[in-house]
């Protein structure tokens, strides 16, 4: 009980510590407080900030005056893409390293993953929503929509296409997905020997100061009807995210997801240090079988993860979604033949390694690249992430577990890359959008390639530097790891009192 | 009597069964085992950790019988287990002591 109890307070009081210290830091900064989704503020924004170009968007503003409705097509859309990205988190990641791990351990990777989602659905609505998605500095939000403040079934959010609005609580519930799942994969890093207790205490540390920046760096702007002339770009590009700002290409989160999730495990399998055994005792996957069904349901899933991300049903979802099959098809494939090749014989793991390779790869490029961006971005992604877990791992000598970092970093950062390579029109891309000339920019590879490496630089530096503060605090007040005797008995029945399979 | 305890393929376990009801055997205990011989094991390969797995399954049959069905029922396991590869097993004789039937509480051969 003590225990628990020390345990409730900390995670209280990691909560309360996040609001006060952006309360203080951005006391200061109450003008900047406009609302991404509420037109009308952005509207008041841009033409306070922009007296000159006042006139010119006069026009375009009194057309748009009647208050948007959303479409109910894209709210449709908006609301299936949510229940597939919890289909990939509760089910599905559960299931794909719930079979990864010893049978000793299942039952405590599943609640790992089940207790992470629910904490954080808490703490999105709680703080992180407006920590991440309101204006506040370049690198964290305020907190004027703490609690949901404001956010009624009324309130609007800005898509990517102008004049186009959805609820803003749809935007909220599938931004909550992700601020789930992504703290959710650090799991694999550390599987099989952290205290359930500093898990919980971690997550909650590294959501709020690790998460939250990033996503409000990459993805918080004014929307586009903030755009109308060069100088309201301007204003946008000033108010937005850090990340955004430097015109950094993530459509789905391939930095703020995949690559802080990815580091964040690095760092954790360094400070925890290798489960006992390894590299002597055989630390054999339980049931490849429920690991398929796991990759199976996070393939099915990130329809929702990344065609979603679109914000609206258009032929711009259906690229997205388009691209992640033949992406995930090509990395399935390659990494399966590079195992072929290499190691005499193709494995499902190694399939089902490739696939989520390939989903990884794909997300930060699916809205951006051409299907045939996508099989190349499929084809490079899986033979790194391969490298990196068969080789490199062994040469670094740490124990990433359940390879977060080999695929989902590295994986994270090959599509991060590869987003700035065939965004190209020439390639086959989409381009990138020139919301003042309302049709695709000029790409410039210098430029783009730039933005995407400080994408991915400021991605590894917040989550690593993060993480490894976060989890030195919690060593310190509770310790990372549980007991060698537990970790020899299985944390099933040691940290939750119960067993997977009864023979 | 005697007590024949034979390692043999899974495989096999059917045949052997048929073939030592043929002959007749009244009762079998089958046990799923792991071990190793001549045969060794294999390797398993996780993305790229290799693990070599020294006990393959098995499965061990265990005949209490006769001392005059010896011949017929080793004979039997022989043939039916057999497979000519490497791995198709041992068959292991030893001396029985007593028998009881609990049910009864009969002994020696009327137990068999």
């Amino acid at each position: 009980m003590k225990k628990l109890l020390s345990v409730l307070s900390l995670v209280a009081l990691i909560g309360m510590s996040a609001i006060a210290t952006s309360g203080i830091s951005y006391a200061e900064d109450t003008a900047a407080e406009a609302t991404v989704e509420a037109v009308a503020d952005t509207a008041a924004a841009v033409d306070a900030a922009t007296p000159e170009a006042a006139p010119a968007a006069a026009p375009a503003e009194a057309a748009a005056a009647p208050t948007p409705v959303p479409n109910k097509g894209d709210t449709t859309w908006m609301l299936v893409s949510t229940v597939l990205v919890t289909l990939m988190v509760i089910p599905g990641l559960a299931l794909f390293y719930g079979g990864l791990v010893r049978q000793k351990n299942m039952l405590s990777v599943l609640m790992q993953v089940f207790m992470i989602f629910s904490l954080m659905a808490v703490l999105w609505a709680i703080y992180g929503y407006s920590v991440a998605f309101t204006g506040g500095n370049a690198f964290f939000g305020g907190l004027s929509k703490a609690f949901l403040a404001g956010v009624t079934p009324e309130s609007l959010g800005a898509t990517f296409s102008k004049g186009v609005y959805i609820p803003e609580l749809t935007f909220v519930g599938f931004q909550l997905t992700f601020a789930a799942i992504t703290p959710a994969l650090i799991v694999g890093a550390f599987a099989e020997r952290m205290k359930f207790s500093a898990v919980l205490a971690f997550m909650a540390l590294w959501f709020t100061f690790a998460y939250l920046p990033m996503a409000h760096m990459v993805w918080y702007w004014d929307g586009p009807d903030a755009i109308t002339t060069a100088e309201s770009l301007n204003t946008v590009v000033a108010n937005a995210g850090w990340l955004w700002a430097k015109g950094a290409l993530d459509f789905a989160g391939g930095t703020v997801v995949h690559i802080n999730a990815g580091v964040a495990g690095l760092v954790a399998a360094f400070v925890l240090g290798k489960r006992i055994g390894y590299g002597k005792e055989a630390m054999t996957p339980h049931s490849l079988t429920l690991t398929m069904v796991g990759a199976a349901l996070l393939w099915v899933g990130w329809y929702g993860f990344n065609a979603g991300s679109n914000l609206e049903a258009n032929g711009y979802a259906a690229l997205a979604s388009v691209n992640t099959t033949i992406a995930t098809a090509a990395a399935t494939l390659a990494w399966s033949f590079s195992e072929w090749l290499l190691k005499g014989k193709p494995s499902m793991l190694g399939a089902a390694s490739g696939a989520v390779a390939g989903l990884v790869a794909i997300t930060p490029a699916c809205g951006f690249v051409g299907p045939m961006g996508a099989i190349v971005i499929g084809l490079v992604v899986s033979p790194v992430c391969y490298f990196f877990v068969a080789k490199v791992k062994y040469m670094l000598g740490y124990d990433d577990a359940l390879d977060v970092f080999g695929v989902h970093a590295i994986g994270g950062i090959v599509g991060a890359l590869l987003t700035g390579v065939f965004v190209n029109p020439a390639l086959g891309g989409a381009g990138v959008v020139d919301y003042v000339a309302n049709g695709v920019a000029a790409y410039d590879f210098g430029a783009q390639m730039t933005a995407q490496l400080w994408a991915v630089a400021t991605a590894i530096v917040v989550s690593g530097v993060v993480a490894f503060i976060s989890l030195k605090v919690v060593d310190l007040v509770i310790g990372l790891r549980v007991s060698e005797e537990s970790e020899r008995e299985g944390l099933d029945t040691t940290e939750h009192g119960e067993r997977a399979y009864h023979a | 009597m005697k007590f024949v305890s034979a390692i043999i393929k899974p495989f096999k376990l059917d045949e052997v069964r048929e073939a030592l009801s043929n002959i007749g055997v009244q009762g079998i205990t089958v046990t799923e085992v792991k071990g190793f011989g001549r045969q060794k094991g294999h390797t398993e390969l996780y993305r790229g950790a290799e693990y070599v797995v020294d006990f393959l399954p098995k499965v061990k049959l265990e005949v209490a019988i006769k001392d005059d069905m010896l011949d017929q029922v080793v004979d039997a396991i022989e043939k039916a287990a057999a497979t000519g590869k490497i791995g198709d097993g041992k068959i292991f004789v030893f001396n029985l002591e007593q028998v009881y039937r609990i049910r009864t509480g009969e002994t020696g051969p009327d137990a068999l």
